[in-house]
């Protein structure tokens, strides 16, 4: 392979580092409205009376809209395929507000200044409502947050608003308890994950304008064009045929901007005045108003017998989906369908659980989807197992873990909010990422932990991780590629590139195909008008789906070069040798060259434009796995913790670009350690957020990250183009599980809640200190 | 008011409000490549260089620049040409959002520091924050970048 599997700058690094027009702002109209929000100071609250008169008044104001302006028709914002498994529950803006930083109206005015004063003109009263503040409290909850009857589902989730319900689902295989009840060791142990910010650089930004064709244009920072175009026609009743989205360079998403913004308001402002409009997230709009990772609970049972042999696991999970339902039930699924697999012996596994609303900001997607909380609590349990039974964790897992060429039962039963795809693991490569991850961390060296000095022990702690490439039957991607004059290929991808370098990555792709250079295929992605249907940027699926849509595209397209050639050099297909530059005839030598073919084509003979086009939609979610190894070096006093190294082996088949592979894993892990150490949406009990900002939510620096050392395992899935599977999401789900084990190792206390700062560890402590003293 | 600030080298004349960050009258200026990360100096996103020295322009008041000189990464394209191969190299640019400010901040701590160390590098630029990479390319890329001497 010449391109793939090479290392490649990415095609847009240049210009974006010397500051080139790219990102949505930058494509704002300087006339534009700028549109902001009155959001909500109360967590549940109904709107009893609404005064927008002075603000009305104002010179400079062109419009302020209250839930009276829209129809109310209830829709989602997630931003996934039609029909949503999330439920219709929320309108454009409604008379109640179920957050702090919720929609109360929004104001379009001239300049930044008059909207602000706008907002501080509007008169609002409130009825306060009992908020639901605990997650744990909100079933059955006397404070019904979504009592309003126009709401659904749209295909059956276990949906049950009046309970506080948005999604809830059951699945077993075998009869866990009975297989538990004969276990000879059993482990049950409950997990709380947090909700953690996204914290994308570039704040949610989108803007509208209408175009001398009176259509309307956006350009948003969304994961999602083609979903945010259906979903503005389908709730503001805009004609499809009359909307544009423009999906230009991404600062960055994680999830967060799969769902849908600010794209309501300017949408429906610009359509009903003419004139252009745009809205930019404040960072406090981004961290109270957008989406947050679902906070979990995790009951987790683990049966095994006393040498080993994992028997079974039970896993109850309770989900807080916040004010709004956004992927409630799958990111709940996903802690199951992407977890439990990976210990596919077991006789017997149950998956059940809640997702409950509550009065805090909704939770969304974020990378891991899921995953990330169930591997916290599942390799958590499985390490807490394994002192039990005083088994080494690595010899556990290679004994209990899924392997090449098997399967396990969950993949046919759980899908994403349906049924799953059964599928065989015909590249999985867990065994070596477990054995070349112990040899990198040193494991045998320091584990279970070393005494450092008087004050420092070092330790490590492992765990093992899959995920899935894209959504099988669902995801869909499509390419166009286009041969220019002068031999060089346009390719148009509905595929969104946010930064995680898919552009690059897919052109790879079709210049390996096409045998020619990156330089020669121009990349353009993400516009509804220009470029082919792509479900987006989610589910780990651009590499794999839009990938393979690429590929059948390129190969199209060279089965069309060759037919021309061969009219050309007077034969059959089968005669042709093509060097990626020259054709030649292999019987009379007679050649034409690319470029001189490609000119031919478009001025002198036989002229025509060829374009082929190709779509694919994945028939199995061929999952990338990695084994994670931390070492530590924590103060037993302080409890602080130094991350040393983290090794991550990786199984994601070809790497198409092994740099922009390793970003991506290196990216993930980055994030992962944020949640296992510090990040936190801290929310009061009065429901305010008081995270929300940087100086308050931490996220790593770069201080804080001294070695990441990343590896990628020899791999070839035969369904990916050239061998590829997905890598998006894989890195971020071991370091919270990894952490906790190696906390363990050092010091002999459980972490079961995250993030895991000091206080917790030296809370533990002394907890552990105490019953030793009572003994 | 009137203020008088020397942009990339050009004399420039702006109006601008009393309360107005330079952050937003570069912007309205066309100087896009300034943007706006997380409203309150905790990023490093709209880093530009005030006489020389980074520093976030989200809480710069404009008329503290009168008189004074403003260096976007429109100012030094050649340089950030030449970083932007390393990040390449490396694969350490993936959403690009902070790249030109990082840009500028590497442009000025190379002329600031001599041989630094990974700590003193790390440090420089703690206030450049990233949520893409993880960091380590980007050092790499950096080192690199530092070391040369063209």
């Amino acid at each position: 392979m010449k391109v793939v599997n090479n290392i490649n700058p990415s095609v847009d690094g240049k210009g974006i580092m010397m500051g080139r027009t790219a990102y949505s702002d930058d494509y704002a109209m300087d006339q534009s409205l700028i549109v902001k929000v009155l959001r909500s100071p109360h967590p549940y609250a109904k709107i009893s009376k609404i005064d927008t008169s002075k603000a009305k008044k104002l010179e400079g104001v062109e419009c302020v809209l209250t839930y009276q302006d829209f129809p109310r028709i209830p829709f989602t914002r997630a931003g996934q395929g039609y029909p949503e498994p999330s439920p219709h529950d929320k309108f454009i803006l409604d008379e109640f507000v179920r957050y702090i930083g919720d929609e109360v109206c929004v104001v379009a005015a001239s300049t930044d200044a008059i909207c602000d004063e706008a907002l501080s003109m509007i008169d609002v009263e409130y009825e306060l409502l009992e908020p639901v503040l605990d997650f744990e409290k909100a079933m059955d909850n006397l404070s019904v947050i979504h009592p309003e009857p126009e709401i659904h589902d749209m295909f059956p989730i276990g949906f049950e608003p009046l309970r506080n319900i948005a999604a809830s689902y059951a699945m077993h295989v075998g009869d866990v308890e009975e297989t538990i009840k004969n276990s000879e060791v059993v482990i049950k142990q409950s997990f709380y994950t947090q909700a953690q910010a996204h914290v994308m650089l570039e704040p949610h930004t989108v803007n509208a304008r209408i175009d001398y064709q009176n259509r309307l244009v956006l350009y948003s920072s969304t994961q999602t064009p083609f979903h945010v175009r259906r979903i503005l026609s389908q709730t503001l009743s805009i004609p499809l045929s009359k909307i544009r989205v423009i999906k230009p360079r991404v600062g960055g998403g994680f999830g967060g901007k799969q769902a849908l913004h600010g794209e309501m308001f300017v949408s429906y402002i610009t359509y009903t005045t003419g004139k252009p409009s745009k809205m930019i997230y404040s960072r406090k709009e981004v961290f109270e108003s957008s989406y947050t990772r679902h906070p979990m609970r995790l009951d987790i049972t683990l049966g095994s017998t006393k040498d080993g042999i994992l028997k079974a696991i039970d896993c109850y999970v309770l989900s807080d989906t916040g004010a709004y339902g956004e992927h409630a039930l799958t990111v709940f699924m996903v802690a199951g369908s992407k977890v439990l697999p990976l210990y596919n012996k077991v006789d017997s596994v149950r998956f059940h659980g809640h997702v409950v609303y509550t009065n805090h900001t909704s939770a969304g997607a974020y990378r891991g989807y899921g995953a990330i909380q169930g591997n916290y609590a599942l390799e958590s349990a499985i390490d807490m197992l394994c002192h039990k039974l005083e088994i080494d964790p690595i010899l556990f897992r290679q004994k209990n873990m899924i392997k090449e060429n098997e399967t396990s039962p969950i993949f046919a039963i759980m899908g994403e909010g349906t049924e799953g795809t059964a599928m065989n693991m015909d590249s999985c490569k867990l065994e070596f990422c477990v054995k070349r991850g112990k040899e990198l961390i040193g494991w045998d060296n320091i584990y279970p932990c070393k005494v450092e000095n008087e004050q420092k022990i070092r330790s490590v702690g492992m765990a093992i991780a899959m995920q899935g490439s894209g959504i099988p039957y669902i995801d869909m991607g499509s390419a166009t590629i286009k041969l220019n004059d002068g031999g060089f290929y346009n390719l148009m991808i509905g595929a969104t590139d946010i930064g995680q370098g898919s552009d690059t990555v897919l052109a790879q792709i079709a210049a390996e195909e096409l045998q020619t250079s990156l330089d020669k295929i121009i990349v353009y992605s993400s516009d509804t008008d220009l470029t082919p249907f792509d479900t987006g940027a989610y589910a780990s699926s651009t590499t794999y789906v839009s990938g393979n849509a690429v590929l059948r595209a390129a190969k199209k397209m060279k089965s069309m070069l060759f037919e021309e050639a061969s009219k050309v050099l007077n034969c059959e297909d089968i005669d042709i040798i093509y060097d990626g530059i020259i054709f030649t005839n292999k019987s009379n030598k007679s050649s034409i060259t690319l470029v001189d073919l490609s000119n031919r084509l478009t001025y002198n003979e036989d002229q025509q434009q060829l374009v082929a086009t190709s779509s694919y939609v994945g028939h199995k979610s061929p999952p990338p796995f990695m084994a994670g190894f931390i070492e530590i070096l924590i103060d037993k006093e302080t409890c602080e913790i130094e991350i040393v190294n983290y090794v991550s082996v990786v199984d994601c088949g070809t790497t198409i670009n092994p740099k922009l592979a390793k970003g991506q894993v290196e990216g993930g892990i980055v994030q992962g350690l944020g949640m296992a150490l510090y990040e936190n949406v801290v929310i009061t009990s009065k429901g305010k957020n008081i995270t929300s900002d940087l100086l308050n939510y931490k996220v790593p620096t770069r201080l804080e990250i001294k070695n990441l050392t990343t590896e990628f395992a020899k791999s070839y899935e035969e369904s990916g183009p050239f061998g590829a599977k997905s890598v998006g999401e894989i890195g971020i789900d071991t370091p919270p599980a990894a952490l906790a084990n190696a906390i363990e190792n050092a010091l002999g206390v459980r972490l079961t809640q995250l993030p895991m700062t000091p206080e917790k560890i030296r809370n533990a402590l002394n907890i552990k200190e105490k019953i030793k003293n009572e003994k | 008011m009137r203020i008088n600030v020397k942009v990339n080298n050009e004399n420039k004349v702006f109006d601008v409000e009393i309360g107005e960050y330079l952050l937003d009258t570069l912007r309205k200026n066309h100087y896009i490549s300034v943007r706006k990360g997380c409203d309150n100096t905790s990023c490093g996103v709209c880093t530009v260089l005030f006489d020389g020295k980074p520093v976030p322009s989200c809480s710069l008041l404009a008329v503290r620049t009168d008189g004074h000189e403003i260096t976007t990464v429109e100012g030094i394209q050649k340089e950030a040409d030449i970083i932007s191969d390393y990040f390449g190299e490396e694969g350490a640019d993936q959403c690009g959002f902070c790249n030109p400010s990082m840009a500028l901040t590497l442009y000025a701590m190379k002329k600031e520091l001599i041989h630094p160390t990974d700590e003193e590098i790390k440090k420089y630029l703690v206030g450049n924050l990233c949520r893409c990479t993880g960091y380590i390319s980007q050092h790499e890329a950096i080192k690199k970048y530092m070391g040369d001497s063209k």
